[in-house]
């Protein structure tokens, strides 16, 4: 019974900052990703939608005309707006082509090209097409992409950038390290690999987000609090609803089931409160980096990383010499045995969910400061927590640490060599790599694993 | 609220196409995770190797729809031993973790533009169920009644689907009270018991996941050829999560489990989306507490509320005997 007031809670908790969100004006005409709709679109007419970016940026470009055509025929013409998209509705199925007028290109981006213009697409009958044009330097109007004969697999990857991606590398798995502690901890020990830990990252960049943007406060202010609440939400799960299953002896599959189903809740949640657009923080945003040797860092990654670092350092000293944090590791280690020993299990447990909760938030905050931040921020990162968790050594919190920090390093560097967009799959394939050769990780013990 | 035409999407949606898909699916899982104890959270993957192997077949190949099912097919059968030989030796968490990782390996490298001469990159594949609809034996027209109206092409597709269901049901239904079956229910109750009886443990998973690999590619195929096309964020972890829900609502290591999930869960999703849309429309709800965009968000909301209250209070679904799934890690 005590779960259900512990959800009626957690909606009514959430539903506080819904009026606000609602009034925020909605920009993004992104639709809702992947909702596999059962509803047909209208049968009237089909969709192109058609999106330029700068490829190296990532920026959408807006006030680029777009002509359509079918069958020779010019069948629209219009300008991407501000999220860079043009759409067009068009009578009907068949192949459209579709043409950039690259002179209304902004002046800063005039010398940029796409690899294929104009372009040639098919639109299917009931699925809205849309088109990506990539706008990137070296591509002439119209003209292929630049090939370079002879040049070897090596032979062009960016060494001078290295480390600068070492940097960016080394501020991710710091940020990333922040949420791993708390999955290893909790997974160490209650047991529970908890797949709504991405969520409780979330929490921390969209509450701050909430606080600072909506209601008006300074990050500064805004930020500490969050943390706060984030520490009580940890306190209020363990309390309400992971105690009361444990104590309902469920079992750790079906747990982790619901934790499953727990992440959905939230984050759809966060969706409907939020919206799916990307927010920013108002305060140190966009601000110019400083050059450091070869490297740029804006001051805000710098604070980032520093306090990052110190929270990492203070965490592992409490760990190591506190009371509360032998009792951790004892727990961890064995449960029972620590029970024996007079240790209090339920209340190590509460600090571990605590604690874990407001450093995952600690570390949304983090990543809101120094990307982007939307519903999908914390799911978006908690493949990668697992990837830190399992390299480091599943349960052990230095694991987590270290484990973190390689895979922000290898993350960013390895986008010296691979496209961009492919970069966490490096991350992803190491996990997969560790779980074949040592499934323990690098500072576990085997006998974890069975 | 028109309440004759809320039922009527609802009672429809008992043949839809997502119903079908979700209940091939899950018939998957049910396998792995039902008769086997095998966690895999990467069933989307086997569900894009079915619609990726057609898709790529058909129109990068231009080769014929059955050459590409066959390719489908055994995409699925080459990701399950990939993915088992380094996984299946692991424990339940580790093999949940490295699953739902390879499904999400697999959707970034299909929706990368690195390689979207032959897949597509994120616009997918198009255009791949010509010859699909042209071998459609009925002519124009709309065939059904009520709820259940089609037209050629709807009765075509869903035919396909619901003859592939029972087949998976029947394969389902005879493998699992054989000795081989038995063997897989004893590997789920407990390992070391089957193992000391001289079976080969990891053979036997293997040959599950590859079955239930197979039965999810399926799913594939019939969803993309019921669209036409393939987007990869269509084959992202919320496909294989709902898959989970209906299996689990409907009640695991039962054989009729999936199939009265999948229905369920569609239909109440349809029927809470049309509710929801109606009041919404008709100003029962403010705009201001959920708008028409929001309603489509309900769903994933429902469906999180749904499994965490299932896990909570009835683990074993609907059909299922809770002594025979007590779902345990260690």
């Amino acid at each position: 019974m005590r779960h259900i007031f512990a959800l009626v809670g957690l909606i009514l908790a959430l539903t506080i900052a819904g009026p606000a969100a609602a009034v925020q004006p909605v920009t993004s005409s992104a639709p809702p990703p992947d909702v596999l709709a059962a509803s047909a679109p209208p049968e009237d007419g089909e969709t192109i939608n058609v999106r330029v970016r700068d490829d190296e940026t990532r920026e959408n470009v807006a006030g680029v005309d777009v002509t359509v055509s079918f069958e020779g025929e010019v069948v629209g013409e219009e300008t991407t707006d501000a999220d860079g998209v043009a759409s067009f509705s068009v009578p009907q199925t068949g192949e459209y082509e579709i043409e950039l007028d690259l002179e209304t290109l902004p002046d800063e981006l005039a010398d940029l090209g796409v690899a294929e213009n104009p372009f040639t697409t098919t639109v299917e009958p009931g699925t809205p097409r849309t088109v990506a044009f990539r706008l990137q330097a070296g591509l002439g109007d119209g003209g292929p992409a630049i090939d370079v004969p002879g040049a070897g697999f090596f032979a062009d990857i960016p060494w001078r950038l290295a480390p600068q991606y070492a940097v960016s590398g080394l501020r991710f798995g710091l940020i990333l390290a922040l949420a791993a502690i708390g999955l290893s901890l909790v997974f160490g020990t209650t047991g529970l690999t908890n797949f709504a830990h991405g969520e409780l990252v979330t929490f921390g960049a969209l509450v701050a987000y909430g606080l600072h943007v909506i209601a008006g406060l300074p990050l500064l202010v805004a930020a500490p609090l969050t943390i706060l609440l984030a520490g009580a939400f940890g306190w209020f799960q363990e309390t309400f609803i992971w105690r009361s299953l444990r104590k309902k002896q469920v079992g750790l599959i079906a747990m982790m089931i619901f934790s499953i189903g727990f992440s959905f809740f939230l984050r759809y949640g966060f969706l409907y409160l939020f919206s799916g657009q990307t927010f920013f923080y108002r305060d140190f945003s966009g601000q110019a980096g400083i050059p450091i040797g070869s490297v740029t860092i804006p001051p805000s990654h710098i604070f980032s990383m520093v306090l990052s670092v110190v929270v990492l350092l203070a965490f592992a000293f409490s760990l190591l010499y506190t009371k509360t944090g032998k009792a951790t590791r004892a727990v961890s280690d064995n449960p029972a045995l620590a029970a024996a020993s007079g240790i209090d299990v339920d209340g190590v447990i509460r600090v571990v969910w605590i604690v874990g909760t407001a450093l995952a938030a600690l570390s949304g905050v983090l990543f809101g400061l120094t990307q982007g931040m939307n519903y999908l921020l914390g799911f978006q990162v908690l493949l990668l927590i697992f990837a830190a968790v399992v390299l480091g050594g599943l349960g052990t919190a230095f694991g987590a640490m270290l484990g973190a920090v390689l895979v922000g390093l290898l993350i960013e560097l390895s986008t010296l060599i691979i496209p961009a967009e492919l970069k966490n799959v490096g991350a992803l394939a190491v996990l997969i790599i560790i779980l074949l050769v040592r499934p323990q990780g690098l500072l576990g013990r085997s006998q974890r694993v069975g | 609220m028109d309440f004759g035409s809320i039922l009527d999407t609802a009672l429809g949606n008992i043949f839809g196409i997502d119903t079908i898909v979700f209940c091939l699916a899950a018939i998957g899982l049910n396998m792995h995770f039902g008769y086997t104890g095998l966690l895999n959270f990467g069933q989307a993957a086997f569900v894009a190797m079915g619609a990726y192997g057609v898709g790529i077949t058909v129109t990068y190949l231009d080769a014929p729809l059955l050459l590409g099912v066959v390719v489908a097919l055994t995409a699925a059968t080459v990701l399950a031993l990939l993915l088992g030989i380094p996984t299946l030796r692991l424990r339940a968490d580790y093999l949940a973790i490295a699953t739902i990782a390879t499904a999400e390996i697999f959707r970034f490298v299909v929706r990368s533009s690195t390689f979207d001469d032959v897949t597509g990159g994120s616009n997918g594949i198009n255009g791949m169920a010509r010859e699909f609809y042209a071998i459609n034996p009925f002519g124009d027209g709309t065939y059904g009644f009520g709820p259940w109206t089609y037209s050629e092409r709807g009765l075509w597709i869903r035919l396909v689907g619901v003859a592939l269901i029972a087949l998976s049901l029947l394969v389902t239904w005879l493998l699992v009270r054989s000795p081989w079956g038995r063997v897989l229910k004893g590997i789920r109750e407990d390992e070391d018991a089957v193992r000391s009886l001289g079976k080969n443990i990891f053979a036997y998973k293997m040959q599950a996941l590859v079955l239930g690999g197979v039965i999810g590619a399926l799913a594939g195929i019939v969803l993309s050829l019921s669209r036409g096309s393939v987007q990869p964020d269509n084959y992202a972890t919320q496909l294989t999560f709902l898959a989970y829900t209906a299996l689990l609502l409907g009640g695991a290591a039962r054989v009729w489990g999936p199939v009265l999930g999948a229905v369920i869960l569609w239909v109440t999703l349809s029927l809470t989306d049309t509710v929801l849309r109606g009041a919404v429309g008709a100003g029962y709800i403010p705009t201001w507490l959920m708008d028409g965009v929001q309603v489509g968000q309900m769903r994933f909301i429902l469906v999180g509320l749904a499994l965490m209250l299932l896990m909570t209070y009835r683990p074993q679904g609907i059909l299922g005997d809770r002594r025979e799934l007590v779902l345990d890690a260690r």
